[in-house]
């Protein structure tokens, strides 16, 4: 659906992609990751052919997004960062305009409009000035927008970007939705938001690709695969070297509360250190009262990747 | 074209939702209509060998607030898009840099259309109340409005060209300000240099849109400023589009 090869931007000064190739598959969610200024929105421009490349080449549905831009157009839906929309007009009125801009046909627009508003709430909205609605519903007039003419592909910048925590959830219940009929590329802060939803990640730093698989593979592939807690008071044992002895655990460092002592354990990937931290505290007649996995998040993959020395 | 209807209509629309076009109607009204009333009070004081319609079109009022309404009606035509960022949903829609920019265009010159409607009436009222032909012929209506359309049409094209260069609104109203005062005063500098040949002058003349007016509100039509500003509106436009599409450039 997207084929991106060797993309290129260079603004007058700075670099903002550097040779950025992916693709994106008929029917993928693919969450697009990366701090502020990575080039997201660069590259999602590029995409829905606002801007144009310095180098390199792009296609959507087969068309090339600079020389068949109208094409390729008219097969995206794409919602703009921060959603600028027309504050003199009424919702319907604008969802009308965009119907009839978009080509799609005369006799469909009603029932159109009418579609997507339903599916983005907007029913309550529909005869108010855009200049009245709040953050929230801008942000589903912006997508209601991108879904009007049906596109095989939506391009999502920030979609829950400013969102209260019901509002995201809604927001996420409708892309999982989407993603059944359409391909789907969302840039977003929300981790957890695209380990719930996404079929394949793309994580950018610097104008580069640091990363591009299943958040599944992304979590087993990192370092710090997650950890083991263990909360125990471990009498004249001192804890750390011990537990050190287990074979799988790489590091371990305490903190204490009260007589607790808290240990959190680095293992190695794929170990799960568990039984044997339970035998050695029932051999040593520790008093145990938290023995858990911590899971590694994309959090920690996005930290990791992003900020390999920090993290 | 339907896209481009829909572009239009937007655009006219967009017109009567803000505040602006009401102040710059009421302004317009407000100095033709002074400009009228004060026309006809000079021939209440004297004989004179023009028509009320000649000396409509023809005064330092008239002149006054025709060059100060295009950068009012055209200001924001491109830059309130690329300031509020609208410009990102309209040109990622399956539209045309062209149907975008003409749209623009023929938007504000509906617009200066409405505009002049209503002066009309004032030459009605006059033949209802004096029972005096306002204008000599059918003829010098038709030039004095016909010069109206042309002149609007290259002052707007400026207009959009200057708003497409920049985001701020301000900028774009001084900027087109500026140009077109600098062809209406083009046409003047026949009369300030005095030491030039005839065929200078002559060279001059063909670019006084006070001189157009002139002969245009008599009922003469010239087909040489119809060319002109036909071919300056067609030249102005295509630098507009020009100036749409570096947008991609500049950002």
């Amino acid at each position: 659906m997207i084929k991106v090869e060797n993309l290129t931007k260079r603004y007058a000064g700075h670099t903002a992609i550097k040779d950025l190739s992916f693709e994106v598959g008929r029917g993928e969610i693919m969450g697009f990751l990366g701090p502020n200024g990575a080039g997201k929105t660069t590259t999602m421009r590029i995409l829905a052919s606002f801007l144009p490349p310095t180098s390199g080449r792009a296609s959507i549905a087969g068309f090339d997004v600079f020389h068949e831009s109208l094409q390729a157009r008219a097969h995206l839906g794409y919602m703009a960062e921060n959603v600028p929309l027309y504050n003199d007009m009424r919702v319907t009125e604008y969802l009308d305009y965009r119907a009839a801009l978009k080509g799609v046909p005369h006799r469909r627009v009603g029932e159109r409009v009418g579609d997507v508003k339903e599916l983005c709430g907007l029913r309550e909205v529909e005869k108010k000035m855009i200049s009245a609605l709040s953050k929230g519903y801008r942000q589903r007039v912006g997508l209601a927008d991108a879904l009007l003419h049906e596109p095989d592909l939506l391009i999502l910048d920030e979609p829950t970007i400013g969102l209260d925590p019901n509002q995201i959830r809604q927001v996420r219940e409708l892309i999982k939705n989407l993603g059944k009929q359409h391909t789907i590329l969302l840039s977003t802060h929300i981790l957890p938001e695209v380990e719930m939803t996404c079929s394949r990640v793309i994580i950018i730093h610097h104008g580069r690709i640091e990363a591009c698989d299943t958040p599944e593979n992304l979590l087993g592939g990192i370092r710090q695969a997650g950890g083991v807690v263990v909360e125990a008071k471990t009498g004249n044992d001192d804890g750390v070297e011990e537990l050190k002895k287990i074979s799988g655990v790489r590091e371990v460092s305490t903190d204490k509360e009260g007589e607790w002592k808290i240990f959190s354990l680095r293992v190695e990937s794929g170990v799960d250190v568990r039984p044997e931290v339970f035998q050695l505290a029932a051999a040593r007649r520790w008093s145990l009262r938290e023995l858990t996995q911590r899971r590694a998040t994309l959090e920690d993959v996005f930290v990791e990747l992003t900020h390999p020395d920090e993290a | 074209m339907r896209k481009f209807w829909t572009l239009l209509m937007r655009e006219i629309r967009s017109y009567f939702y803000s505040p602006i076009a009401y102040i710059v109607l009421v302004f317009f009204l407000l100095v033709s209509g002074m400009d009228f009333y004060l026309q006809v009070s000079f021939m209440n004081q004297r004989p004179i060998n023009y028509t009320i319609l000649e000396a409509f079109f023809n005064s330092v009022f008239f002149w006054f607030a025709f060059v100060l309404i295009f950068p009012l009606i055209t200001m924001r035509l491109f830059s309130e898009e690329f300031k509020l960022g609208t410009i990102e949903p309209l040109m990622t829609a399956p539209v045309r840099d062209w149907q975008v920019v003409l749209s623009k265009f023929f938007g504000a010159y509906v617009f200066y259309v409405v505009l002049w409607l209503p002066t009309l009436i004032y030459f009605v009222i006059f033949q209802k109340i004096t029972h005096q032909p306002a204008a000599g012929s059918a003829g010098a209506y038709f030039g004095s409005y016909l010069m109206v359309l042309l002149l609007g049409m290259f002052y707007l094209s400026i207009g959009c060209l200057a708003s497409a260069l920049t985001k701020n609104q301000i900028v774009a109203a001084v900027v087109s300000f500026c140009l077109i005062t600098l062809f209406f005063f083009f046409g003047l500098v026949q009369y300030v240099l005095l030491d030039v040949s005839g065929a200078t002058r002559d060279f001059l003349g063909y670019f006084s849109a006070l001189e157009h007016m002139g002969t245009y509100s008599r009922g003469i039509i010239d087909t040489r400023p119809i060319v002109l500003y036909l071919s300056m509106t067609t030249l102005v436009l295509a630098l507009t589009y020009q100036a749409f599409q570096s947008r991609k450039w500049r950002l």
